[in-house]
Formats: C-alpha cells, sequence, structure tokens
C-alpha cells in the first residue's frame, strides 16, 4: 500500500489511484466494450462469451468479441482512425495482444495507459522488473496492457502414431529424415510460426545473451547462422517440402487431425487436452515441450488510446486479473491455460480454487513444461522473419 | 368528333422526314387507311399521333382530335385508343380486370362490374370475366382488347395492322365487329394495313405513302 | 419530351454520389499513401520509396505472376469450357433445366464453395477418403500438394466452378436474343458439324453480348481474396491477397508499399482489360482465316465433349464440395481414411448463441437492405430511361459496372480512412452502402434485359387507355416483370451475403456476417463449426433464388402468359 501510494505520488495526477476505481466503476456501467481477439480458437471464443456475461452481471459492462484473423487488423484500424483524425469514440476498446504489435502500438503512441498497475487486482500480480508480467518480449509493459493468460510454446502429437516425439528442436531433422512429409511449421508471417523459428533459434544459438538485446547485424549473422543450416537441412523433408506451411496453428492441428503432419504447436499447454474434449484431436493425442525448456509469454489485453468504452475495458482487464476467474480460466473443461497469477500471493480460499481443478491424461503437469525460456527482444522476431521470407520466399 | 392531321410528316430529328407532308381529315365513324411498302413510317406516324414516338423521332404538323392540338399532350391524355397486331391483353390480369383497367375512372362501384360485363357480353365473351387471358382464342382476344380500348372512352382509335395475325375467315368477322362498334359511336379511326380488303371492308379514304 | 429527366437526375446524382465518389476517394487516399503520404503513421513527404519497396518485398514477383497466371488462366479456360459446353448442349437441355442445374452453383458464395473445395481436394480430404486406403493403399494421406498448390491450381478450379455457371447464363440469355436454330439448320444444310456451326456462326454473334460480363470475371479473377486465402498458394500468395497481408502486417511501415502494391493492382486489371481488348481484334483474324477456310470440322466434335466433360466435373466436384460441407456440420469425429464420420452431433447447430445466431441475423439485415435498395434504384434507373425513352449512354453503362471492374482493395483501405472521417465507420450502414456497390450492378445486370424485353405495345395500350407513368409502371410493367424482378432480387442478396472485402472493411470488423465468419473460422481447426457457417452462407441465397421462382409461380398461378419460357 505504501509502495502504490509513492507510485501514486510519483507519477502525479495522470494516473488514476486506487481510490478512483469506484469512479471507474461507475463511467463502466451501461458500456459495451469491443475486445478485439484472435477468434480462431472457439475454447477462447467461448470463454471471451463467458467473462462477457459475468461483466454484464457484475458491473453492468457487456463484452463483444471482434474476432480477429489477425491481431495486426485491430493495429490498422486504429492507425486507420487516427489518420482520420479520431481520436475519441474510436471503435478498438480492448486488444488481446503481444510482442511485435505492443512494441508497434506503445511506440506510435496508439496506447492509453499506463493503467494495468492500479487495477485493484494487480496486486496478486509478479510485477517485479524482468518477470513474466513485467515485460512482453523484453518490451517494459510500463502499465500499458495488462495480464490475462500464461502461454507456454509446445508442442502436440498422436502418441498412436508417433511413439518418440523429438526430445530437441535438432531431434525434428531426424524424425523428418525418417518420415518425409510430416513435419511443418505454421507459416512464419504468422506469431506461431515465428515462435517456431525463435525456438530453434534460441536452442542453436551460441550466445543466448545477444538475443536479450536489441539486433545488430552482426549478432543476427552470427546468431542464426546454425538456425539456416538446420533449416536449410529440414526444409527439402517438410510436408509440401518446405513450399507453403499452414496459415496458422489451428490449421495445423487440422492436418494433425487429418493425419497429415505429425506435429502440431500451441501456446497453450491444455490445447491437447482441450481438443480432445471438443473432439478435434484423437484421444491419444499429448504434449511435449523440447528438453530444454520452451519459449513462454504471458498475453495480454491493452486499450487503444482512443477507446471509446475505456472504462468498461478496464473494468473488464481488472475481472480478467480476478483469482476466481484465472481458476476457471485454468479449468481444463474451460479454457486450461495457465493462472499468471503469483500463487505466493493469492489467499489459502483462492490458492484451493486452484487445487480443485480437474485433471486429464492429455494435460500436463506444470513441472513436465521444463524451464521457461526468455523471449528474445521483440526486434529478433522481426528481423528473422524478414530474414526468412529473403531467403525462402521467392 | 373528327381527326384532322394538317401537314403530318415524321422522321428522325437530324435527319430526312420519312415520307411527305400528309394532310388529311377522318370524319366521325370513318376508318382511313394508311398502305406503302414496309419501313416508309406508316407506325411511326401512328406511333405520333398515339403520342409513343420513340426518342431521337420528331413530328412536324398539326394532328387536331376534335379542335383539340393533341401533339403537346402525353398520350394517356390524347383519347386516342390503339389496337396492334396482337391483342396486348396483360398477362397479369384476368380478362375482366383488362377490361376493368380501360374502364374510364368515372364510373365507379357495381357500375363498373356492370360496365365490364356489358363489353364482356357484346364482345361474346359473357362469362369469361375471371379467365386468364392467355386460354382465350385468337378472335376472343382481338373482341377483347377492343372493347378495352373502347371503355377507355376513346375519341380516336388507331389501328396497326390488327388483323393480319388472324386467318382469313376469323378476319372478315373480326374486322366486321371493329368497324361496326366505330361506326355505332362515331369515332374515327386510322388504320395501317398491307392487305387491300382491309381497306375495302373500311370504307374510307386509302392514303398511299 | 422532359418526361422523366428530374428522376434521371435524381438517380444520376445518387449513383455519382454513392459509387463514383467514394471509389475516387478511395483510390486517392490509397494513392497518397502510395507516394508517402500516411500522416497516422508519420509519413509525411512524398516519395517513391514505397514503390522500391514493394520491388523488394520477398515474393512480389511470384506474387505478380501467380495472380496473372490464376486470373487470366481462369478466365480463358472458363470461356473455353463454357463455349464448348453451350454448342453441346444447346437445345439438348432445355433453357428452365439448365437454369436450374446453375443456380445452387450460381448461390454459392466463393468463400463457401472453397472451403468444401479445400476439403474435398485435399490429400486427406474426401476423395482420398473414398479411395483409401482399398485404392490408394494410403492408411495416412500422402505429401501431395493438391490444395494450395504453387501453381494455383486448386485455385484456378475453385474459380472455375463459379465463372463457368455465371457465363452459361449469361451466354444462355445472348442466345435469347439470336434465331440460333434457323442459323443452326443453315449451318448444318451446308455440310457444318452442329459444334462447328456453333462455334463459326453462333458464338461471334453471341461475344459481343457477353462481353461485359467477361470483363468482370477477368477483374475478379484478378482481384479475388476469399477464395485465393483458401485454396491458393500461401508463399507467397497471389497479389491480392499478398496486399492484404501487407496491410495488416505488425510492421505499420508496410502500409506504405501495401498502397503502392493496392495501386499497382488497379492497373494490371485495366492492363489485362486492356490487353483482352487488344486481342479481339487478332482473335478475329485467326477467326476469320479459320471460317475462310470452309472446315466442316466434324472433328471438332471429341474436342467439345471433352470441354463438356470438364464442365460436369467441375460441376461434380462443386455439389460434392457443398455436400462436404454438410455432412462435416453434423460431424463430430471424422477422421482419415473414414469416407464418413465415425461420431455424428448436433452440436454445432444446437447452438446458435456460440456466433452464427447473430452472424445470420446480420446477414440478413444486411442482405436485405442492400438489396431492396439496389432494387429500387435499378427500378429508378430504368424507369427513367424509359420516360426519357432513350437507351443507355455508354458512360452510364460504364458508371454502372466500374465497381466490378475495379479491384476492391484499391479503393476499401482508403475508403475505410474516409468513412472514419464522416463518422459511420464499423456500423450497419457503411457495410450496407459499400455492398450495394457490388449489389446493385449485378440487379441492373439482371433487369435491364428483362426490362427492355418487355414488348413497348403493353405500355402504348396503356397510356392509349389513359394509364399515366405511375399507373402504366406500378399496374402493367412491375408486374409483368415481377420474375426478373425477384430474380433479380436474389442474385443481389446472393452477391450481398458473399461479399467479404467490403463486409470487412466497412464492418471495421465488427460486423460479423455468416462470410466473414466463415472465412475467419476457415483459418481455425473445426471443420465442423466452418461447415455450419458455410451451409447456412450457401443455403441462404439458395432459398433466396428459390423463393424468385416460387413466389411469382404462386401469384401467377393461374397466369399462363407469365409462365411460360422458364428462366
Amino acid at each position: 500500500m505504501r509502495s502504490l501510494m509513492i507510485a501514486a505520488l510519483g507519477l502525479g495526477l495522470a494516473t488514476p489511484a486506487l481510490a478512483d476505481w469506484q469512479q471507474t466503476l461507475e463511467a463502466a456501467r451501461g458500456q459495451t466494450v469491443y475486445w478485439n481477439a484472435w477468434g480462431g480458437d472457439a475454447r477462447t471464443n467461448a470463454f471471451i462469451a463467458w467473462v462477457g456475461e459475468q461483466t454484464e452481471a457484475k458491473y453492468g459492462v457487456k463484452v463483444e468479441q471482434v474476432k480477429l484473423t489477425d491481431t495486426a487488423t485491430a493495429v490498422t484500424q486504429v492507425i486507420s482512425e487516427k489518420a482520420a483524425g479520431k481520436d475519441s469514440g474510436g471503435s478498438v476498446d480492448m486488444i488481446w495482444i503481444n510482442g511485435p504489435n505492443f512494441l508497434s502500438m506503445k511506440e506510435q503512441g496508439l496506447l492509453h495507459g499506463p493503467f494495468a498497475n492500479d487495477l485493484p487486482n494487480a496486486k496478486y500480480l509478479d510485477l517485479s522488473p524482468n518477470s513474466a508480467a513485467a515485460v512482453d518480449f523484453t518490451v517494459p509493459v510500463e502499465g500499458y496492457e495488462s495480464a490475462w493468460r500464461l502461454a507456454r510454446f509446445v508442442f502436440t502429437y498422436d502418441s498412436a502414431v508417433v511413439a518418440e516425439p523429438p526430445r530437441n528442436m535438432a531431434g525434428f531433422l531426424d524424425h523428418a529424415k525418417a518420415n518425409p512429409g510430416r513435419v511443418t511449421h505454421p507459416d512464419v508471417s504468422n506469431f506461431m510460426g515465428a515462435t517456431f523459428l525463435k525456438q530453434a533459434l534460441i536452442e542453436f544459438a551460441p550466445d543466448q545473451a545477444a538475443l536479450q538485446l536489441p539486433v545488430t547485424d552482426a549478432a543476427f549473422d552470427a546468431a542464426t547462422a546454425p538456425l539456416w543450416a538446420w533449416y536449410d537441412a529440414l526444409r527439402p523433408f517438410m510436408w509440401r517440402e518446405g513450399a507453403t506451411f499452414p496459415e496458422n496453428q489451428s490449421v495445423q492441428q487440422q492436418l494433425l487431425n487429418d493425419g497429415e503432419v505429425d506435429f502440431g504447436v500451441s501456446f497453450d499447454p491444455a490445447s491437447a487436452a482441450g481438443a480432445i474434449a471438443e473432439g478435434l484431436l484423437p484421444e491419444t493425442a499429448r504434449v511435449f515441450v523440447p528438453e530444454g525448456g520452451s519459449i513462454g509469454n504471458i498475453s495480454f489485453v491493452a486499450i487503444p488510446y482512443n477507446a471509446a468504452n475505456r472504462e468498461g475495458a478496464e473494468v473488464v482487464a481488472n475481472f480478467l486479473l480476478d483469482p476466481a476467474t484465472q481458476a476457471h480460466q485454468q479449468n481444463i473443461d474451460v479454457l486450461g491455460s495457465f493462472s499468471v497469477l503469483d500463487p505466493a500471493k493469492l489467499s489459502a480460499e483462492d490458492a484451493a480454487l486452484f487445487a480443485a481443478l480437474p485433471t486429464s491424461p492429455a494435460l500436463p503437469k506444470l513441472e513436465d513444461l521444463g524451464p521457461t525460456l526468455l523471449e528474445p527482444h521483440a526486434s529478433w522476431m522481426t528481423k528473422l522473419v524478414a530474414a526468412w521470407g529473403d531467403r525462402y520466399t521467392k | 368528333m373528327s381527326l384532322v392531321l394538317q401537314d403530318v410528316t415524321v422522321g428522325p430529328k437530324a435527319g430526312n422526314p420519312l415520307f411527305s407532308a400528309l394532310s388529311l381529315r377522318i370524319a366521325p365513324g370513318e376508318v382511313a387507311t394508311l398502305m406503302g411498302p414496309s419501313g416508309i413510317g406508316k407506325s411511326t406516324l401512328l406511333d405520333a399521333i398515339g403520342g409513343h414516338l420513340a426518342h431521337g423521332f420528331a413530328v412536324s404538323g398539326t394532328v387536331a382530335l376534335n379542335g383539340r392540338d393533341v401533339l403537346r399532350q402525353p398520350a394517356e391524355t390524347r383519347r386516342i385508343g390503339v389496337l396492334f397486331q396482337d391483342a396486348m391483353l396483360f398477362p397479369h390480369l384476368s380478362v375482366g380486370d383488362n377490361l376493368a383497367f380501360g374502364l374510364v375512372p368515372s364510373v365507379r362501384g357495381a357500375a363498373r362490374r356492370a360496365a365490364v360485363e356489358t363489353a364482356l357480353d357484346q364482345a361474346g365473351l359473357a362469362g369469361f370475366a375471371a379467365r386468364d387471358p392467355a386460354t382465350l382464342s385468337g378472335g376472343q382476344r382481338a373482341r377483347a382488347a377492343l372493347m378495352r380500348a373502347l371503355l377507355a372512352e376513346p375519341e380516336a382509335l388507331l389501328l396497326d395492322e390488327p388483323f393480319s395475325r388472324l386467318d382469313a375467315e376469323l378476319r372478315a368477322e373480326i374486322r366486321g365487329f371493329v368497324f361496326d362498334h366505330l361506326r355505332a359511336r362515331k369515332i374515327p379511326g386510322l388504320m395501317v394495313t398491307h392487305d387491300a380488303s382491309d381497306a375495302e371492308a373500311a370504307g374510307g379514304v386509302v392514303v398511299q405513302l | 419530351m422532359k418526361e422523366g429527366r428530374a428522376l434521371r437526375a435524381v438517380v444520376a446524382l445518387a449513383l455519382m454520389g454513392g459509387v463514383v465518389l467514394p471509389i475516387l476517394a478511395g483510390f486517392a487516399q490509397t494513392g497518397r499513401a502510395a507516394f508517402g503520404i500516411l500522416p497516422a503513421i508519420g509519413a509525411v513527404e512524398w516519395s517513391l520509396a514505397p514503390w522500391q519497396q514493394l520491388m523488394a518485398l520477398p515474393g512480389f514477383g511470384t506474387s505478380l505472376r501467380l495472380s496473372l497466371v490464376t486470373g487470366l488462366g481462369s478466365t480463358l479456360l472458363a470461356l473455353a469450357l463454357a463455349a464448348g459446353f453451350c454448342a453441346l448442349m444447346h437445345g439438348r437441355i432445355s433453357h428452365g433445366a439448365m437454369g436450374r442445374i446453375l443456380v445452387p452453383f450460381l448461390a454459392a458464395p466463393h468463400a463457401a464453395l472453397a472451403i468444401g473445395m479445400a476439403f474435398l481436394l485435399a490429400p486427406s480430404g474426401w476423395i482420398a477418403r473414398l479411395l483409401s486406403p482399398w485404392a490408394t493403399g494410403w492408411d495416412r494421406p500422402a505429401d501431395l500438394a493438391t490444395v494450395n498448390d504453387a501453381w494455383g491450381l486448386a485455385l484456378i478450379a475453385g474459380l472455375l466452378i463459379k465463372e463457368v455457371p455465371f457465363l452459361l447464363l449469361v451466354m444462355g440469355s445472348a442466345l435469347g436474343q439470336l434465331p440460333v436454330r434457323q442459323h443452326l439448320a443453315a449451318g448444318r444444310a451446308l455440310g457444318y458439324g452442329r459444334g462447328v456451326v456453333w462455334i463459326k456462326v453462333i458464338m461471334p454473334q453471341v461475344y459481343p453480348l457477353i462481353r461485359l460480363p467477361i470483363f468482370i470475371v477477368l477483374a475478379f479473377a484478378l482481384s479475388v481474396v476469399d477464395m485465393a486465402i483458401i485454396l491458393g498458394p500461401s508463399n507467397p500468395p497471389t497479389l491480392a491477397v499478398a496486399i492484404m497481408r501487407w496491410f495488416s502486417a505488425p510492421d505499420t511501415a508496410l502500409i506504405l508499399p501495401a498502397s503502392a502494391a493496392a495501386l499497382l493492382h488497379a492497373l494490371i486489371v485495366a492492363a489485362a482489360i486492356g490487353a483482352w481488348i487488344g486481342a479481339e481484334p487478332v482473335a478475329k483474324r485467326i477467326g476469320q482465316w479459320w471460317l475462310r477456310r470452309g472446315g466442316r470440322g466434324h472433328r471438332a466434335e471429341p474436342g467439345l465433349w471433352a470441354a463438356s466433360a470438364v464442365v460436369m466435373g467441375l460441376m461434380a466436384a462443386g455439389a460434392l464440395a457443398l455436400l462436404s460441407l454438410l455432412v462435416w456440420s453434423f460431424a463430430w469425429r471424422w477422421s482419415f481414411p473414414q469416407a464418413l464420420p465415425q461420431s455424428w452431433s448436433l452440436k454445432g447447430w444446437m447452438t446458435p448463441g456460440s456466433g452464427w445466431g447473430r452472424a445470420l441475423e446480420a446477414t440478413l439485415i444486411i442482405g436485405i437492405a442492400a438489396t431492396v435498395a439496389s432494387l429500387l434504384l435499378a427500378i429508378a434507373w430504368l424507369e427513367g430511361e424509359d420516360r426519357a425513352r432513350r437507351g443507355r449512354a455508354t458512360w452510364a453503362q460504364a458508371l454502372i459496372y466500374l465497381p466490378l471492374l475495379v479491384p476492391q482493395i484499391g479503393f476499401l483501405y482508403g475508403l475505410n480512412v474516409l468513412f472514419l472521417q464522416i463518422g459511420i465507420s464499423g456500423g450497419l450502414l457503411a457495410v450496407i452502402w459499400a455492398q450495394m456497390l457490388f449489389v446493385f450492378p449485378y440487379v441492373m445486370i439482371a433487369l435491364s434485359d428483362p426490362w427492355r424485353a418487355l414488348d413497348p405495345h403493353h405500355l402504348r395500350a396503356a397510356a392509349a387507355l389513359g394509364a399515366g407513368p405511375w399507373r402504366r409502371l406500378f399496374a402493367v410493367k412491375l408486374p409483368m416483370l415481377i420474375r426478373p424482378l425477384m430474380v433479380a432480387a436474389a442474385i443481389g442478396f446472393a452477391v450481398s451475403v458473399a461479399q467479404y472485402l467490403p463486409t470487412l472493411f466497412m464492418g471495421a470488423g465488427r460486423v460479423a456476417t455468416l462470410t466473414t465468419e466463415a472465412v475467419t473460422l476457415a483459418s481455425g481447426s473445426d471443420r465442423r463449426v466452418v461447415g455450419v457457417y458455410a451451409v447456412l452462407q450457401a443455403g441462404l441465397p439458395f432459398l433466396a433464388y428459390g423463393a424468385a421462382l416460387l413466389v411469382p409461380a404462386f401469384v401467377y398461378r393461374n397466369r399462363r402468359g407469365l409462365l411460360g419460357g422458364a428462366g
């Protein structure tokens, strides 16, 4: 509480203090929040719909999901609005956002904030510097976005088809050589495709520390040389000989379900269990991560600078951080994505909510997932995607 | 009642008239006949008199109906009826409704139904009011078309080859039916035909274009 | 002769303000961005850099080539196949039966058809499942690029399924204006084969009548987005899809080269149409040379049979594709190589709350509003022409069809910015208006010919009976034209339902229709939900066509004169 007061004093009047929350709640009542979120996952869509029902009942705030095929669409919309001089009453109230899109919007001053640290439920988060909720792809969050779900990069496979999944990224080459045409990854213009490359980059890069700094040409060439060597060897044995790629992880999951490929990718450790429950993967589908661990990050929600229903969006962002909401979200029957809250900060009652959640054979335990690898600096991803395009898009 | 054409000629706006200026006076009950080769402009002249001239064509001279200059009026106020080669009964209306379509609006209520019934009766079509026009024979259709035109109480009637689709026997019958009605009602008529027997039966003046 | 001038002026003004100005304004915004001006992202200086950037974007050349190959290739093929099919089938299938065969393909939106085709053709798709493992020996799907192939063949096939029926439809109505039987009899009496008479005598007369539809097909094939996302190659995709991707890339600086590409794309469409027109005299010369040789061409028949077989094959594939969507919508688990689902479920259909209920509602509201407004405008336009007793000026014709010839992506982004400035973005109204740009021309295409074909003697008879212009319109013209009016409405509605880009851009993502949702979900993992959306999406226009045929048939069940000559 003291630190909060100091923070409030330090930042002056620009920051709405905790005492203003009541005002925010009043302003939010009756608002409809247009939440722009990737709409390719039915369970996530259903969860967002549930959030809307809850916030309407509790706070009188409705949520409308604007289902995106690509988060960048929402960014483009805000830019169009800024181009048109529409500096208030904008059509995007809240965006499910990460990494490069966040960096892009933050740099161009397209975001409202800082607001996230002042949400009442922010007290359950570990917001110490360099913690997962305070840094998004090495970009400091600084209160311009608020955490809502934990993401860990995992692979899915059908244990009835693949007995021994690869132990690391290098192992994918052996698997592909033995099973030509069964390995692929989402298109690199897609976030998940880029993450596949980044996972390999981290595994192969000689100097891990360089990845946390803004990229330079020299550092990039040094770090990516082994990656490209591996990829050049892998590509001829990939699905469709690496000439085309599934558009995103959902399409790849469908290919896995159809038996065209051996592996799917996901940022959600519960995805296999969830997909089985939905009838979208066979009962024998399982999840694995490379031995050295996998990339992890937190998904955030941000509010554009011109959002028409800013208060409503803040109320929704706060509701997402409620321990009961996070426990509901972690339920394998709902979404199954791990909580972003710091377990140490939960009360005994709240902790009990998490302990009581059901399990599933396809749902890995937290300890099965190995260490969480830090995302490289966002500039690496941009350069990696561009370089991949230059090398392989002809 | 008479239809008077004074120095009338028709042609493309930017071109020569289709035929040399025509003057003609048609007395009440008289049926004048226009004859001439195809393309000379007979039907175009009827269009001009009726008010149906296509864009790009112009009429010069005057056409007076009972002393009224009709060329400045739109077709629907000229009170000039037309009969075509085909009866042109509206396919979406019943026979009775076709006739009622023509009947002047001043006749109202039960009188309308009675007027239509009487007209059908005169055309030998009693009991045909609810029929689909497509189910009538050629002769029945021609008679219905005439009755429809007459119910509008025209002051003149234009006949554009009205009998050319009928076989010889029917032709004579329908021709007699039409001309008798025009004479009885003292309506001047102007007919375009290729058939000399039509002109002969009409008995009026014959103009060669 | 001043009659109808006011009506014409109103309609012309509505079209200028509603069609031409927005397109120009949209292009102006796109054009500014193409030369470096987009203050929102801090670009304020005129420069050619966006063009240099564009040329350097990975895969730009390939995207361009892909667009040209799929666009020109599918159009040429569609024309050849439709001509061959028509030559063989005309007179052997009644006009009405032909219409009924074509309706499902005309009605099915591109996206729904593409989604179905993708499943049908994939190595793990329905065809492979029906043949595996007994015929193919596959326990697991083979690694074959049968969809998303680098050559765009799957995309061409998908386009053909939509374009061939469209060309057959316009050829059919053009043939109605020609004395086909007499020409055929004359030609065959001179010893020419039936098919050859068709190609040497009939086709040259049909071609001028279907030129505009061919250009529409060409422009569409060069700019299609939804179908190209689903069936086309992805690395790189066709130019139109690439532009979409660049517009929505996380790196907002790409909006500038994307704008340049959008402008270039418009030029390419114009150039393609220009090249087509340029090739016409050459084709004519070759045709004349061939004609004068006087070959009776009995050996050409097998070629016509082959073309007809391909058309039949395409239609069968399209029908199977649509059927597969229906099957998926009732499936629960359906894995390779099962010919049919292992387990069934009504879950997709039982949960309208999951989204399709609202999408259906939005689709209906937008579709009905855009159709009714377009129909009223079209009636006003045609009536204006009638009252002035003049045909359509070339400029007016061009004005009406402009939106169909100009690639959507070129002006929609700029238009979105313009709409935001007016403050109507993201609303139903903006979407309805934007869809009308594309609905109105199709309504005009559908309505113009029957309207003019109405025997003017009926109207003269009505005028001679004292009926003024309004009574002639409401009591004679419209009732007599109820069939074409209903058909035009059905076509307009089908066009509205299928609109993807205008809904996406003008709705700012907030207006979710069956089509935008289906395309979004097509990039998801649940074919069963996609099946529900696509079935609804394809079903709505189908119902509209059904109503278009049934309503007049019911109203005029006792009027033979209006029922003869179906279609």
